[in-house]
């Protein structure tokens, strides 16, 4: 193995444990926020962001790493993004907690495995007919939230943070 | 309802937002490349070596599979390494328990496994599908997006989580129970 495959299996492990712990992996935390029974994955992920938007500006303002944006492409950003929310609140699992149930003895998770992999096969297949059309529509290219408004990342940082944060409080005043 | 307050999901949120820096700062140094977190590319390159024990000239031909690189990659082990991290984890805190069919779907349609099994499957086409089309998922979109403050991160969540919110409350909500 090279450093590549084993920096990558160390940082899933790591991440394992930490979803683990989060309890975030069963399906009932994934529909339970959904259904606003319960928002531990809210928690876990907006802990995630906050902490991780600081550090990465940080390191990029300091010109150790740099960002690495996916494009924005509003109309495959958006019907993906929807026909993925479908079918997220039916298997009730994400790829990367998929993996994650099943060690938690969840097995179920393997038949949401078996279709998501079938779901790659079928987009590699569709993909050359969605270039010229969804894939094209309201391409704006690598762009971040600060590069649209013409303002420092710094300035939305907090706003952004505060607004999670806000959530948190809302979240554990209905503990949900 | 009445979930019990915990610093848990906290905990291990702001922890992981650490792990992601640290990855993308030890990538950079070490493979000149940085590696945000990210899952469902894994399943398209996985997808594509199954498929090429099949067919191997029609997976060589395919766009979209030559654009993503049918192989072994960091993010492959990365979800490998999910799975060790969670059985591991979930082993020493007694939480490994065998499950076929979840609670919530149990309540509303019953324990039949083949039905559980059926609607993880087509769940799993859609979402993958899905996923790819948005180009990334709750990983890739949700957590490393948000973290760069991208635009696509906050479109793709809003898709997920909008519709998300109402097939859930369209397919598990039963006449007023539960509330």
């Amino acid at each position: 193995m090279n450093w590549e495959l084993i920096l990558g299996l160390g940082t899933g492990i790591l991440f394992g444990v930490l979803l683990q712990q989060g309890r975030v992996l069963r399906f009932e935390k994934q529909v339970g926020a959904m259904l606003f029974r319960d928002m531990t994955i809210f928690k876990f992920m907006l802990s995630a962001i906050i902490v991780g938007m600081v550090g990465v500006n940080l390191l990029v303002g300091l010109g150790v790493i740099s960002l690495k944006v996916k494009g924005t492409l509003i109309a495959a950003n958006l019907i993906g993004g929807v026909l993925f929310g479908a079918g997220w609140a039916i298997m009730g699992f994400c790829p990367g907690t998929s993996a994650g149930a099943v060690a938690e003895g969840r097995w179920h998770a393997i038949w949401a495995i078996l279709g998501m992999l079938g779901g790659a096969a079928l987009y590699a297949e569709v993909y050359p007919m969605l270039t010229d059309n969804v894939l094209a529509l309201g391409n704006l290219g690598k762009i971040t939230l600060p590069e649209m408004l013409g303002v420092s990342p710094w300035l939305l940082i907090p706003i952004l943070s505060a607004g999670f944060i806000g959530m948190f409080y809302v979240f554990e005043k209905n503990s949900i | 309802m009445d979930t019990q307050f915990s610093w848990r999901p906290y905990i291990a949120g702001a922890l992981t937002g650490l792990l992601a820096i640290a990855s993308v700062w030890i990538s950079t140094e070490v493979l000149d490349s940085p590696k945000y977190l990210g899952a469902s590319t894994t399943f398209v390159r996985a997808a594509g070596l199954i498929e090429q024990s099949v067919a191997p000239e029609h997976v060589a031909n395919n766009a979209y599979y030559e654009s993503k690189g049918v192989k072994v990659d960091w993010q492959m082990m990365f979800v490998v390494g999910i799975l060790g991290g969670a059985f591991v984890s979930s082993l020493f805190g007694r939480q490994f328990q065998f499950e076929s069919v979840p609670p919530i779907w149990k309540e509303r349609f019953g324990s039949s496994v083949p039905l559980r099994a059926g609607g993880a499957l087509l769940g799993g086409v859609v979402a993958m599908f899905g996923a790819r089309l948005a180009g990334g998922c709750p990983s890739g979109h949700g957590l490393s997006g948000l973290m760069q403050l991208s635009i696509s991160g906050y479109l793709a969540m809003a898709g997920f989580f909008g519709a998300g919110v109402l097939v859930a409350n369209l397919v598990y909500r039963t006449k007023g129970a539960s509330e």
